[in-house]
């Protein structure tokens, strides 16, 4: 198996989520640098990591999702290959278009930096096979803009087809409908906000990130 | 030349940074505001040749997040 993880400047999940897609699925994974047009061949996984792209300048994501490198991930995306975009990463992926909606301001301002509970809401995709849809799991966030919106008939478009993967279990942002993260309509682009990549081990205070990156192992062996 | 783009939330979409401004302006004992949306104020230099279509791209690829945002653009000449 082959992934790749893009870095930006200001990009700072980047070397975790190498870590993590390594260490829970082995696969020979390849940092890539914003400047590039172009990706490594046969990537079966592409990680759009956490961190402050460009400072957050314009909006979080913004810019981003402009760069040489976003060209590439969309026309990959595209072509299928799996995308899995984390915090500042879900934010580049609404931006580019490759999600519906946007993630604004936290409704209370303050930036966000806990562990929260979850519900997953579809064990059918390939990023969360390894949960049980309703079961209940621990992820910590930490973002200042993770406020999800959509207009209702996205929203209900959806909740409809299946496409929210997780839900906040607690008040987190003021996100519509408590949206924690959202599948495109192909299925191959997972975006979200909290971190599964920083709960892999019991080491790191849980490991209900891991089954994510083993999900995905499993269902694209 | 220069050519300023203003960009604000939609109508009903929520601003908690509005918000917080309008309780701080309270909280300095400014009465009789009812609300406060805030926004982005972008400055263009630009040679003269640029079009009104030109910005409007500008805004649309760029400058505002149309799930969430409008555009003014307002030449100054």
């Amino acid at each position: 198996m082959r992934a790749a993880v893009i870095q930006f400047p200001g990009s700072n999940c980047d070397r975790d989520m190498a870590v993590a897609i390594r260490e829970v699925t082995g696969a020979e994974t390849a940092l890539v640098w914003h400047r590039e047009s172009e990706l490594p061949a046969n990537l079966d996984l592409i990680a759009v990591p956490g961190g402050f792209s460009y400072g957050d300048y314009l909006r979080s994501g913004a810019m981003a999702a402009r760069s040489p490198v976003m060209q590439a991930v969309i026309a990959a995306a595209g072509r299928g290959v799996p995308v899995l975009g984390v915090c500042n990463g879900f934010q580049i992926l609404t931006e580019a278009g490759l999600l519906p909606g946007a993630l604004m301001r936290n409704a209370g301002i303050r930036f966000v930096c806990r562990e929260v509970k979850l519900t997953v809401e579809n064990s059918q995709s390939i990023f969360t096979s390894r949960y049980q849809a309703g079961e209940e799991i621990v992820i910590p966030v930490a973002h200042h803009d993770g406020n999800y919106f959509a207009d209702e008939a996205t929203l209900d478009r959806l909740e409809g087809e299946g496409r929210v993967a997780f839900r906040y279990a607690e008040e987190v942002n003021g996100s519509a409908r408590n949206i924690a993260g959202i599948l495109n309509d192909a299925g191959n682009v997972l975006g979200m906000m909290p971190h599964p990549e920083r709960m892999i081990e019991a080491v790191q205070g849980g490991s209900d990130g891991r089954r994510l990156f083993e999900g995905f192992i499993r269902e694209i062996a | 030349m220069k050519t300023r783009v203003f960009v604000t939330l939609k109508n009903g979409v929520l601003d908690p940074q509005g918000k917080a401004i309008h309780h701080a302006l309270e909280g300095l004992g400014f009465e009789g505001v009812n609300d406060v949306r805030a926004g982005r104020l972008i400055e263009i230099d630009h040679e003269p040749g640029v079009s009104q279509d030109q910005f409007e791209e500008m805004c649309r690829k760029l400058l505002a997040n149309m799930v969430i945002e409008n555009f003014e653009i307002e030449q100054k000449g």
